[in-house]
């Protein structure tokens, strides 16, 4: 019986991979996708307690973190599109501006 | 339709900021035109306030208006509550009266980027207007920080040489005193619930007045009051912000900054520091009766040995502003009227002095003194005016200086500061030397300067900038009545309540005394 | 029937704002300046006649009246108020009437010259100033025209303020003027809290008289009141320690140092005293210090005298002496006879400054067509100037004679009742009377030094110029006739009892000043007060001294001028430091403008800049220092910032965990 326990392993499991593909990856698309996989994993974890929980707040909160996803990747992908037109990169390690 | 009367005048140099936003950046006359449209409206909407006859004869709050804003929870609430009585009425007409003046006066004299310039400076009159017709703390203490940032801005933007330096000294002087207030607001709040006051009343002063804060919290809670307004007046040892800013500033950031944001400093002693703390303004009475004998004579002393002539005005205003103090610290009506006037007193002559420093600045870019002499030659009109706004800065009977220097005087020395007075009274005699002094150097003697030689006399719209500034410099010296008719009930009932609670500390103080007497003799 | 009163002081302000306003731009023409301010004057003058004949027949003789509330705070209440009283009367009189023949004078004098309506303007502003200050029914409206008056002597000290030493002159006279009001403001403060405490709140003078008793003869509150007030009068009446200014106020134009620094506002000090007569008679410690004050500045200003060579000079220093005898009268409680003095000299020495003021006006003119660069001022290049000005000549030999105290002019009056007061008042010594003999005679000594250096004995102007002194015209000479024969008939008022008169200026001042004489019990001792003798004796003696002082001065300039020279080389330190007026200024310098200026100096380099604005500073500094270590942990790579939340992260979930 898969129970409540392995939908949280395997949101662990993800959130875990993202986070490292955060911390580590250099291309700023990949670090995006890894973002949406934590999310995805967080949603995951909703979904599962929800359903345990017998309560539909979770869900609802799963709606709201899928629209601000859409909307900050599409934000992302602009700021990278605008970035790489004036850097011609998208290395995040060159992306140190904000150290003046 | 004067339900609304103080939003509207509050509120209008906000829209107008959105407007000039709105307008192109190249369009400069456009957006001085509309700048100056707007200040004059608020003006026209403020002058029923000082017409009415509403101040004649009572103390309390006109024009009023109420509305909840913020509340959060049980926990803090907060209401946009506004009205005006005789203490700040003629602070607000002050400030709709300066305002378009200083505008006119900037016509020529900003080069870069005037819808900025402008915008600010419309910005800049929603919070010093907002500031004088608070009636709600924490309203107060938005706005107060709302003026800081169009100056900061207007003297770092805008400014002389050494403008980065003089905007940040500036920001960080008065950002540590408000910051000390607003803890000390806050434990006012929290405290006034705790002593049963309605949460729906906000931060109301009016339900502050009425406390009962214990003598010790009083003192803590005054000095953090006090601290903040004494670097905003600016008193001795916290003055060293206002020659840097004064200096650096546009004109039109130094006349506002003397006219009216100097004031706040003192409105809040009157408003704020000394009714809601009535026992520890007495205990702190000597130290900054002090502080201000001190001001008076040590700011004159330092602009006597100015060789730059803003810098000079600027401490002249550390000695007038010192006369204020004393005014308002003497706790009787002679004093507080004479403090109040002062201000006004201030406001447009020193306001006056800036300008016309302006006017020799634009001309010459230079305010050393050295680099002038001789200019009554050259320019006559200008000269009879400078001349005239000397005078009145010196405190020459017939003009308005006197009045508000006289008053306070006599009223300190009949209250129980004799000797403060005696020395403040020097004050009188230094105001003339370094004044003068200036005035020679600057307009005296032969022209030595080839610079000098063809200096334009005052042009039209600058005599219009001046003209008004005149107007009120004899007024207030031949008929200062009118205004004193309208600030004289508030002023009164405020000295009666403070008095009477000072009396009853002093009563159970002796009371106490004579317990422990007691005791210790058995 | 008095409620016209205000009309007195309007007219030479309406004057002054014509002048001031149109007079550049739109009048121009020096003829219409000069008749709208001497018009403004002489209307003034009208109406002072008309009041003060109607007060002369009025059995009530004290009238105010009130136009307006000035001050309404509380229990501070100032009025627009005007007092009529025989005091007042007297001086209005004396203002518009010598003020409007200085006015006439003034047309030709400064014919020509650039700011002629600014002048004109600024002058009719002073006597609109002054009839404030003498009108004036309370302290603060006195105050008015008390600083009024120093305004526009400043601005007409100041007239050619091209001039560097003009500038500094009138600078320096309003500051002094300042420091005396120091003093006058803090009398009035003092009056009116002591006053106040009694329960009489008022700065009027009226009631300040009638209640001037409560606070008790002799008492330390109103000896240091009038202390203050007196203070107030060195500084406007040039006494020692204040009188630095007045010398230096001779770089105004002539009329203004006749007007002002001669005729009225340097006066305004003895108006004042008393004015305030009852509260001055309530002390005898201040009395005693206004009579010696006023003593030593006469004594010591003559002797500055003897060795001046500008002839402006001269008669600033005999103005100080002249003031010096005012005070002197009036400390010794002879209030009627500082007044009689105060106006027999505006008389006399109105005429003597109006007649300097002609002769360097015609010397000036010769110097100007000679291209010579002479000083038109000095003595030294006058002498023997009778013949070419015949009636300057005239009307400033009577004047010297009426300052010396020749019997039948003016001066003998006024200053043999103060030299008798000074012996036989109550309030008088043998000392003080000293002492005003002596400076009667010096004053004499110099005065017709000064006269026989610029009119008698050989001419010593430049060859070129010599022939080019002529005589002024009538606007100038009028005036000088007039003064001159006011000089000659004006003592005429107060011919004392002993001399077959009936003194009626006593009578006339009588209700301002017997009161307080009555009841402090001011007046000549009775043993003298019948001792005709002694009168008689002390007249002799005085006459004496002042013929004495003539004669020597006949002697040393006129017979043998050969031996001033020789004394002066005899005795070249005395000569030295009385020429250079004891080094007063000098002192001045050091001890107060240069300390000030040093501790100034110190003040802001030191305090302002290193101590507060170092604190300042430094805390900002510190955090600098602090921010500037830290910043090194910023790399500025959005992935270290992500390490280290989620390293915080698994910190705070693992404290959690094994708390």
């Amino acid at each position: 019986m898969i129970g409540v326990y392995h939908y949280m392993t395997v949101a662990a499991i993800l959130f875990a991979m993202g986070t490292y593909g955060v911390l580590t990856r250099r291309n700023a698309i990949v670090i995006f996708m890894c973002v949406e996989l934590m999310l995805n994993s967080v949603n995951l974890t909703f979904i599962s307690l929800s359903r345990h929980l017998q309560s539909m707040d979770g869900q609802i909160f799963v709606f709201f973190v899928m629209s601000v996803a859409a909307a900050e990747a599409a934000v992302g992908l602009a700021l990278m599109i605008t970035f790489f037109r004036n850097r011609e990169t998208i290395d995040v390690d060159q992306i140190n501006m904000l150290k003046l | 339709m004067t339900d609304h009367l103080l939003s509207m005048m509050t509120f209008l140099p906000l829209v107008g900021m959105l407007i000039v936003l709105f307008l192109p950046r190249e369009a400069d006359r456009l957006i001085k035109s509309v700048t100056l449209i707007v200040t004059l409206l608020v003006f026209l909407i403020s002058l029923p306030l000082a017409f009415s006859n509403a101040f004649l004869n009572s103390s309390a709050m006109h024009f009023t208006e109420f509305a909840e804003w913020i509340s959060v929870g049980k926990y803090f609430k907060m209401n946009y509550h506004v009205g005006v009585d005789g203490i700040s009425l003629w602070l607000v007409m002050l400030t709709t009266f300066i305002m378009p003046i200083t505008v006119l006066s900037t016509w020529h004299a900003v080069e870069k980027n005037t819808k900025g310039f402008m915008a600010l400076l419309l910005l800049l009159q929603t919070g010093m207007l907002g500031a004088f017709i608070s009636l709600d703390l924490f309203l107060f203490y938005i706005f107060w920080e709302l003026m800081l940032i169009p100056m900061y801005f207007l003297i770092g933007i805008w400014g002389g040489k050494n403008r980065i330096y003089a905007a940040v000294k500036f920001f960080i002087y008065t950002a540590v005193g408000s910051l000390l207030m607003l803890v000390a607001i806050i434990y006012v709040y929290y405290h006034a619930l705790q002593s049963g006051m309605p949460f729906e009343s906000g931060f109301g002063i009016a339900h502050f007045y009425q406390m009962d804060i214990p003598v010790q919290a009083q003192m803590w809670l005054f000095a953090a009051f006090a601290f903040s307004f004494a670097i905003k007046v600016p008193m001795f040892p916290v003055h060293t912000w206002l020659p840097d800013a004064h200096t650096e500033a546009p004109t039109a950031g130094s006349v506002i900054l003397a006219a009216i944001l100097l004031k706040m400093g003192t409105y809040g002693y009157v408003r704020f520091a000394i009714p809601l703390f009535p026992v520890a303004t007495m205990k702190f009475t000597p130290l900054l009766a002090t502080l201000a004998v001190i001001g008076i004579i040590y700011g004159a002393l330092v602009a006597m040995v100015q060789d730059d002539v803003k810098k000079l005005v600027a401490y002249s205003s550390v000695s007038h502003l010192g006369f204020v103090m004393l005014g308002i610290f003497a706790m009787n009506l002679q004093g507080m009227a004479g403090g109040m006037l002062q201000m006004i007193n201030h406001g447009i002559s020193t306001g006056a002095l800036f300008l016309i420093v302006g006017f020799i600045y634009e001309r010459r870019h230079t305010r050393l003194i050295a680099d002038f002499g001789g200019l009554s030659k050259v320019m006559p009109v200008f000269a009879t005016i400078f001349l005239i706004v000397t005078f009145s800065s010196i405190g020459l009977p017939g003009t308005n200086g006197f009045v508000g220097e006289f008053l306070v005087l006599i009223g300190a020395f009949e209250s129980g500061l004799r000797w403060y007075t005696v020395f403040a009274t020097t004050g009188v005699i230094l105001a003339a030397v370094y004044m003068l002094w200036m005035f020679q150097r600057v307009m005296m003697g032969k022209v030595t300067n080839p610079a000098n030689e063809n200096l334009k006399d005052l042009s039209a719209r600058e005599v219009v900038v001046m003209l008004p500034l005149l107007v009120f410099i004899f007024w207030i010296g031949f008929y200062p009545n009118v205004l004193f008719d309208k600030m004289n009930p508030s002023l009164e009932n405020l000295i009666e309540q403070v008095k009477g609670k000072q009396q009853i500390a002093l009563m159970a103080e002796q009371q106490a005394d004579a317990v422990t007497l007691l005791t210790v003799n058995e | 029937m008095y409620d016209k009163l205000w009309l007195i002081p309007l007219f030479p302000l309406i004057g002054s704002i014509i002048n001031g306003l149109l007079g550049k731009r739109f009048i121009r023409n020096e003829k219409v300046i000069g008749a709208i301010g001497t018009g403004a004057v002489f209307l003034s003058f009208l109406v002072s006649c008309k009041y003060f004949f109607q007060l002369l027949g009025d059995p009530v003789k004290t009238h105010q009246n009130v136009i307006a509330s000035w001050m309404s705070v509380g229990k501070l209440q100032v009025d627009w108020g005007f007092l009529l009283d025989p005091l007042s009367a007297l001086m209005i009189m004396v203002v518009c009437g010598v003020g409007s023949l200085i006015h006439l004078y003034s047309i030709g004098y400064m014919h020509g010259e650039e700011g002629f309506y600014r002048y004109f303007s600024y002058l009719n502003l002073f006597v609109f100033a002054m009839l404030m200050l003498v009108l004036g029914n309370n302290a603060l409206v006195m105050f008015i025209g008390w600083e009024g008056v120093g305004l526009c002597s400043y601005l007409l000290i100041g007239y050619y303020f091209e001039k560097k030493s003009a500038g500094d002159a009138a600078k320096k006279a309003f500051i002094v003027n300042r420091v005396g009001d120091f003093g006058f403001l803090l009398g009035l403060f003092t009056i009116f809290w002591a006053l106040g405490s009694n329960g009489v709140w008022t700065l009027n003078f009226v009631e300040i008289a009638e209640n001037g008793h409560l606070l008790g003869f002799g008492g330390a509150v109103v000896t240091t009141a009038t202390l203050c007030f007196f203070l107030g009068a060195t500084g406007k009446s040039a006494q020692i320690p204040l009188y630095t200014w007045l010398p230096d106020a001779m770089e105004g134009p002539t009329p203004v140092s006749a007007l002002i620094h001669a005729a009225t506002m340097v006066t305004a000090g003895v108006y004042m005293i008393g004015r305030m007569n009852v509260l001055f008679a309530m002390s005898p410690v201040t009395m005693g210090v206004v009579a010696l004050i006023g003593a030593f500045t006469a004594i010591f200003a003559a002797s500055i005298g003897f060795a001046q060579n500008d002839i402006k000079r001269v008669l600033a220093y005999s103005t100080v002496s002249q003031l010096g005898y005012m005070f002197m009268a009036m400390g010794v409680g002879a209030f009627t006879a500082g007044i009689f003095h105060l106006m027999t000299h505006a008389f006399f020495k109105a005429c003597l400054f109006l007649g300097s003021g002609s002769v360097i006006h015609a010397m000036h003119h010769a110097m100007h067509h000679a291209h010579l660069d002479d000083d038109p001022q000095d003595m030294r290049n006058m002498g023997g100037l009778r013949k070419r000005m015949p009636v300057t000549w005239a009307t400033f030999g009577i004047s010297c004679l009426a300052i010396a105290g020749i019997p039948g002019l003016a001066g003998f009056f006024s200053k043999d009742e103060i030299l008798w007061w000074t012996f036989g008042s109550s309030h008088g010594s043998i000392f003080v009377w000293v002492i005003g003999a002596i400076a009667a005679g010096m004053t004499a000594f110099y005065m017709f030094r000064c006269l026989f250096m610029t009119f008698h004995g050989e001419q010593r102007t430049h060859v070129k110029a010599k022939d080019h002194v002529h005589e002024s015209p009538w606007v100038i000479t009028l005036p000088l006739v007039v003064l001159a024969f006011l000089a000659v008939v004006g003592g005429y008022v107060g011919v004392p009892a002993v001399l077959g008169g009936s003194n009626h200026i006593h009578h006339f001042l009588e209700p301002v000043f017997g009161h307080a004489q009555e009841v402090y019990r001011i007046g000549i001792k009775e043993a003298l007060e019948h001792n005709h003798a002694i009168e008689y004796g002390l007249m002799a003696v005085s006459i004496a001294i002042a013929l004495i002082g003539i004669g020597l001065a006949t002697m040393l300039y006129l017979k043998r001028p050969e031996l001033p020279a020789l004394f002066t080389r005899r005795f070249a330190r005395l000569h030295r430091a009385v020429f250079n007026k004891w080094y007063i200024d000098e002192l001045y310098d050091a001890m107060f403008v240069n300390t000030i200026k040093q501790f100034s100096l110190l003040c802001w380099r030191f305090f302002d800049v290193k101590i507060v604005d170092g604190i300042v500073n430094g805390t900002g500094k510190v955090v600098s220092a602090i921010s500037a270590g830290l910043r090194h942990t910023q790399t500025g790579l959005f992935q270290n910032y992500a390490l280290a939340m989620v390293f915080g992260t698994v910190v705070i979930v693992a404290i959690f965990i094994f708390n």
